[in-house]
């Protein structure tokens, strides 16, 4: 019997130094092999473990009898993105993580088959029927996953959707964060193209909290508001020297790579281009920001991470990836200053070793200084990839949003806010996480939305 | 996209442009900027708003070529349009209730001094405006200024206008005479803000600072435009841009103003490149 299949990629030493996808994609042969090793499990355990729901067996079900389009139709009823979740979801703590296979082989790979079943849809596509008008307007405010969910659900159900992005970019993280070597642009694009054969509008460079309010979107005839402004403010250690020039955030380093697409050769965009350079975190933005810098050309990257490998939180895969392309790893290690150099430059960090302790509120270990273990590396620039803050605009700006204490929008289990007809969902209201949860929770919200509609 | 309607020459380097863009017309008020791109392949920058009509849809804004986009924008003409320009971002400036008020702006940033001082005037303050440039052929919204303000003075560095000096030197003049203000707001490049501040700090007058960092996405997401101000992180485009003077650290906003200097050089020295080409 065969076994879970290896995905094609680019060799570690070329990849390295290019920014184009690095996993390959399986091939048919691989794909139909892997859909025949599915028990089809009558309680199907994968489901449960999948935010959007999606009914794995039955899509492997149709891929094994190479009914391409069947299994594809099967993901889209959950599913607005499977392009991208084929590539972005953590599977291996999702839908894989309870397959049945796992107790005598490897699981499913049920995201590689994902992948393949959407790659294929995209190179055959034919375009989306828009349903008929229900005429009832809604506004979902950001681009990122989940509001393209949201808008996708509702759009399909007949609402007359309008999705206003503050950027001058579709899709949110999708874009300015995840990088081309992860999840290329033009599958994005191709995702976003679909929602507008389902009537969907889009309106771009528009700052919902500043051009317009929630408020001005009722008057304008909106009946329902979804928000899914994701995370805002990156968060710092507030260590000495973070403020020199070649210290910044995830987030500006992404950002200036993908959306402002300095990963492209000629592009006008500054970067910063370090030689040498740290990237703080051990999430699946620290596995970005740390190969990116290894594709603009760094000779040396480290991940500093202040637990160990077993507690790091990026997908297996990413962290896989950055190894065998030579990123430097320091687990159990903590910044405490950031040195610099007369010009403002950074020359070094200063970090401290770490050993676990009890577990803490999150039930991992604690990680706690190991007195006098201070040792300094020299690096040139510093990526802090320690997570975000919710924005802060859509509260400032609707005092009538209840919020928590660390600024996230406070719903309830429908993604209903504390006003009228507003809704929201995704990073906005839990923090950083990630791109499938935020799905999860705009597809919660599209539901939620529909039935208000329906009782009233 | 976002037409250009009008477009006039202020001095050699400054330029004024009127831009239709109803969705920052409705709401934008005097400290609240614009970013716009050019084109397709453009960067970010972020721009203060010199004026919007919300009645009209139009937006004023006035650049000084600094850098590349600022050059490639001024190669665009009136019925070209702008890729994006996205707004109003930041907090409005906070006018309320001040009786009496010193505006100082130096260079450019007069035109982001000036919608301040007007709507103080239309409010009912009393208005003395400092304004400082590097020559006379240089100075700006000369007529503006003198429309809402009971006192203006202007100063030149090399003293071509008959009045050499700096702004700080005007503005000390003023409240040795025992002028009491309200307020002093200056805006302009960080080392004149700086030395303004260090002035009123002596003679303990509340100031606010207009601070115009590196930014990227201008609504709170990528910590480029982050400043120490009394001893905490604050980002510019969210906090600000306006700040309480006394509390800025200008010695390192100074120093991180800097951080992208030599690709921002190349960068302008590849635009002028190009266009001379096409010129020839």
């Amino acid at each position: 019997m065969s076994d879970r299949p290896v995905m094609p990629v680019q060799e570690p030493a070329v990849r390295a130094h290019n920014f184009k996808e690095v996993a390959l994609g399986l091939t048919e042969e691989q794909a139909v092999e892997e859909a025949t090793r599915c028990l089809n499990c009558r309680n199907k355990p994968c489901v449960q473990g999948c935010p959007v729901g999606i009914n794995i067996p039955e899509f492997l079900q149709h891929l094994k009898n190479r009914d391409f389009k069947g299994a594809y139709d099967v993901i889209a009823e959950s599913s607005n993105l499977p392009a991208v979740c084929g590539r972005v979801c953590p599977q291996e703590s999702q839908c894989e993580s309870l397959c049945t296979r796992r107790f005598k082989q490897k699981p499913i790979a049920i995201g590689m088959c994902e992948r393949f079943v959407a790659d294929w849809k995209n190179a055959h596509d034919e375009p989306a029927v828009k349903p008929e008008s229900n005429g009832i307007k809604v506004a979902v405010i950001g681009s990122g996953p989940s509001g393209l969910t949201a808008a996708g659900d509702l759009a399909k159900k007949g609402y007359d959707v309008t999705v206003f992005e503050a950027l001058h970019e579709i899709g949110g993280v999708l874009v300015y964060g995840i990088p081309e070597f992860r999840l290329p642009k033009s599958i994005v694009a191709k995702e976003v193209e679909k929602l507008g054969q389902l009537g969907v509008k889009i309106v771009k460079d528009v700052v919902i909290g500043r051009s317009e309010s929630i408020d001005d979107l009722f008057e304008q005839g909106f009946q329902a508001v979804f928000v899914g402004t994701g995370a805002g403010l990156p968060m710092f250690m507030k260590i000495p020297g973070e403020n020199y020039n070649g210290v910044l955030s995830a987030n500006e380093f992404l950002t200036r790579i993908n959306l402002m697409k300095a990963y492209k050769e000629n592009n006008p965009t500054p970067v910063v281009h370090g030689k040498k350079v740290a990237v703080v975190g051990g999430g699946n933005v620290a596995m970005d920001a740390c190969r990116s810098a290894l594709r603009l050309g760094a000779e040396h990257v480290y991940i500093i991470y202040r637990r160990s490998e077993e507690e790091l939180p990026a997908r297996r895969e990413e962290y896989e990836h950055a190894v065998e392309e030579g990123i430097d790893f320091r687990f159990l290690t903590n910044p405490v200053e950031i040195k610099g150099d007369a010009n403002f430059n950074v020359t070094g960090i200063r970090c401290v070793k770490m050993e676990l302790g009890e577990p803490d509120a999150s039930g991992r270990r604690r990680p706690i200084a190991i007195e006098g273990s201070e040792y300094d590396i020299d690096v040139d620039v510093v990526i802090m990839a320690l997570g975000t803050t919710p924005n802060p605009l859509i509260k400032n700006t609707t005092p009538d949003i209840e919020v928590n204490r660390r600024g996230g929008i406070v719903v309830n289990e429908g993604g209903k806010t504390s006003k009228e007809a507003v809704y929201a969902g995704g990073d906005a209201v839990t923090g950083a996480a990630t791109v499938i949860k935020a799905m999860g929770a705009g597809k919660v919200a599209a539901a939620s939305i529909d039935e208000y509609f329906k009782n009233n | 996209m976002f037409e250009i309607l009008q477009k006039d020459s202020l001095n050699p380097t400054v330029t004024r442009m009127v831009i239709d863009a109803p969705y920052v017309a409705k709401k934008g008020q005097p400290g609240q900027f614009i970013i716009l791109r050019v084109n397709e392949n453009g960067e970010r920058i972020p721009l203060t708003i010199a004026d919007a009509d919300p009645a009209t849809g139009r937006v004023t804004i006035i650049y000084q070529i600094v850098g590349a986009t600022t050059y490639e924008l001024d190669q665009l003409n009136v019925g070209d349009c702008l890729q994006d320009f996205v707004g109003p971002l930041g907090k409005p400036s906070e006018l309320e209730g001040l009786k009496k008020v010193a505006v100082v702006g130096g260079g450019v940033g007069c035109a982001i001094a000036y919608p301040i001082a007007k709507k103080l005037h239309e409010m009912g303050c009393e208005v003395h405006s400092i304004v400082g440039f590097r020559n006379t052929d240089l100075i700006i919204l000369e007529d503006e200024f003198k429309a809402c303000s009971t006192k203006y003075i202007q100063m030149t560095d090399d003293g071509s206008n008959g009045h050499k000096g700096l702004v700080t030197n005007a503005l000390e003049d003023l409240l040795q005479a025992g002028e009491q203000y309200d307020e002093v707001i200056t805006i302009g490049p960080l080392i004149m803000m700086k030395f303004v501040v260090a002035l009123t700090k002596k003679y303990n007058v509340k100031t606010i600072v207009s601070m115009n960092p590196i930014m990227i996405d201008g609504t709170g997401m990528c910590g480029g435009c982050r400043l120490t101000v009394g001893g905490e992180m604050k980002f510019a485009c969210i906090d600000g841009p306006d700040f309480d003077g006394f509390e800025v650290d200008f010695d390192e906003a100074m120093k991180r103003s800097r951080m992208y200097f030599a690709e921002e050089r190349k960068a302008y020295d590849a635009a002028c490149n190009l266009y001379k080409k096409e010129v020839l």
